[in-house]
């Protein structure tokens, strides 16, 4: 360093950490693209919603729709599934929430929780375990509900996990009757 | 032992223009002809030469595949088909390449084995042991990648269980699971970036390897005693005695790949990857391929919250911490001897060990339920306790066998017919003085 450079900070300082700043921000810059490439993309976010006629299921039949490629069941469940959820009392359950989109995120996973007003036989659910994404098989297993042939997850009429490795009950998606034999989902 | 200098003389003219320019020759020449390798060296040592052409052989029968194989979850089932049936040799290098991923695991896991007995991961390579989980993490990164390809039932469903353990990330989980998918569920996104990824990975390992093989030339091989080379007369030069060692263990190891491509191409394999994916029905019975079954076991042991860990976070934190375990291994093990060799309680245990693992892996090829789920509790806790409580006690407690004063001293030891330091050992030099 020569005598002439004895300001401090100096020219060369200024110059050295706008580089580096520089540097930062760009390879920053750079960086996102490749990240944000590799989120879901237009066309599979396009696939949002999708109207299902359920005119054709009686009491003990269910169907299956895909919605943002997963299987969503609508169940109308008989008499004797939907008495069998209600029994359950909230304390036996491994987890508490009722995990529905048009509810409130605290809310308690009672019976009537899991459907909606009005339409309490009927279940509209995402059909995918939540514990590692298979899909449970319906009406099987010890709570009468859904069985995971993964790793053994039990749930129950409601679709609430009941024994087994899933840590939450099966989601309910954003879903209204638009008519009384039409449903909207998502 | 690359302190070692040089013994290279260039020869011919064009061998001296090469070395005045760039000496890769020599680096050659010292690395695969004149390296110095302990005598003693058993075949247990030759996988690493048998992993390095079976990367070769992984690479180059994917370059192929590749340019028959559509990724488009319309048509890359059927384009696996279609090189099975249309494609001149097409079944036989798609059997090659997915026989030889099993036979690269084969060889990785004695390779593994071969190094925790003998001691490998201990001071001064540890670094070179850690290099060498990364190249196994990478592998087990391009196997499961490499699955999803054929777009059969059993890729669609072990791509979604596998993506499924990042969504058990509290808080970024789902997001994190989003971004591998490109969507909500195991799609077309998905399956583009895993064949970009497959063909990328396999170029990293190599990359890695020559990391490793590096740290492995500048510490030394380790050897059955795991005794350290003190003279000359403890090592053979790396030709012709290690390379004919090495190519004598990969001819018989292709042997038992060539009877496996020839007569049992999909053994190894799952009959439902056969069967079309469908997003919408799961199997019966999802298993992913056997090398990762004694993790899959361990990630179904856990069937209960742990405190404020719920059991699914808990499943993929002990499947991971079992890998984990290993880049700690040179850390954990407190012993100053090495090899199993001299380590009487070491030896049982490690046994012991192995029979874990492979009760592991039967386990996960199990259905989750009934007695399956405790047998797997207990020998998820034997897994870990080999690593977190025999590992470091061992060392403590253990009364090691007198060790020999060298290699040379080992070795005639063991051979006691050879007696001092006979001038002609051309036959056999690694039992004579």
């Amino acid at each position: 360093m020569s005598a002439t450079d004895i300001h401090d900070p100096n020219r060369r300082d200024f110059l050295y950490v706008a580089t580096g700043m520089a540097a930062v921000v760009g390879a920053g810059a750079v960086a996102w693209p490749f990240i944000d490439q590799m989120r879901p993309d237009a066309s599979t976010l396009a696939l949002a919603s999708v109207e299902v006629d359920v005119s054709s299921l009686t009491p003990g039949s269910s169907l299956i729709v895909k919605w943002r490629g997963k299987p969503v069941v609508v169940r109308n469940r008989t008499e004797k599934e939907l008495k069998d959820g209600e029994a359950v009392n909230l304390s036996d359950l491994k987890d508490p929430i009722a995990r529905n989109a048009n509810l409130p995120s605290d809310a308690p996973a009672t019976d009537a929780n899991r459907t909606t007003p009005g339409k309490e036989a009927w279940m509209v659910m995402v059909q995918v375990c939540t514990h590692l994404g298979c899909i449970p098989l319906g009406q099987e297993g010890d709570f009468g509900g859904w069985f995971c042939p993964c790793h053994g997850s039990q749930y129950d009429t409601a679709g609430r996990i009941r024994k087994g490795p899933a840590p939450e009950n099966m989601a309910i998606p954003v879903f209204k009757f638009i008519s009384d034999t039409k449903i909207l989902i998502g | 032992m690359s302190e070692g200098h040089s013994t290279y003389t260039p020869k011919t003219g064009i061998e001296r223009w090469f070395d005045a320019r760039m000496p890769l020759p020599r680096l050659v020449y010292d690395s695969f002809v004149a390296y110095p390798v302990p005598r003693n060296l058993n075949y247990a040592w030759t996988f690493g030469g048998i992993l390095s052409i079976m990367l070769v052989a992984q690479i180059l029968t994917g370059i192929v595949l590749a340019m028959h194989y559509t990724a488009d979850t319309n048509l890359a089932f059927g384009s696996v088909e279609k090189i099975m049936r249309d494609v001149n040799s097409g079944w036989l290098l798609r059997y090659m390449h997915a026989n030889g991923a099993s036979f690269f695991f084969i060889a990785v896991y004695i390779h593994i084995f071969r190094g925790l007995y003998y001691g490998s991961y201990k001071a001064p390579r540890e670094l070179l042991w850690i290099l060498g989980c990364i190249i196994y993490l990478l592998m087990m990164a391009t196997g499961f990648m490499g699955y999803v390809l054929p777009w059969g039932q059993m890729s669609f469903w072990g791509a979604t269980v596998i993506t499924g353990f990042f969504s058990a990330i509290p808080l970024v989980g789902d997001w994190i699971q989003q971004l591998l998918l490109g969507g909500f569920a195991v799609d077309n996104p998905t399956l583009n970036r895993f064949f970009a990824l497959h063909y990328l990975l396999p170029f990293m390992i190599a990359g890695v390897v020559v990391l490793h093989v590096w740290a492995l030339h500048v510490t030394g091989q380790n050897n059955p005693t795991g005794i350290e080379i003190k003279s000359k007369t403890d090592t053979v030069a790396f030709t012709p005695y290690a390379t004919i060692k090495d190519a004598f263990g990969m001819i018989v190891f292709l042997f038992f790949f060539a009877y496996f491509v020839f007569y049992l191409p999909n053994y190894l394999g799952h009959p439902d990857n056969y069967i079309v994916a469908n997003p919408l029905k799961t199997p019966a019975h999802i298993v992913p391929e056997w090398y990762f079954l004694p993790f899959y076991a361990i990630l179904r042991a856990i069937t209960f919250n742990i405190g404020p860990i719920n059991s699914k976070l808990g499943g993929v934190l002990c499947m991971f911490g079992a890998i984990v375990m290993l880049f700690l291994v040179p850390w954990l093990d407190t012993s100053k001897v090495r090899s199993a060799v001299y380590r009487p309680w070491y030896k049982l245990f490690f046994w012991l060990f192995v029979a874990d693992a492979i009760l592991l892996g039967w386990l996960g090829s199990q259905p989750a339920e009934g007695s399956y789920v405790f047998m797997a509790q207990m020998a998820t806790l034997l897994y870990f306790a080999f690593f977190l409580v025999a590992l470091p006690v061992l060392g403590l407690i253990e009364t090691p066998r007198r060790l020999p004063n060298s290699i040379t001293e080992a070795v005639l030891e063991k051979n006691k017919g050879g007696s001092g330091h006979p001038a002609g050992a051309a036959a056999a030099p690694e039992t004579k003085g």
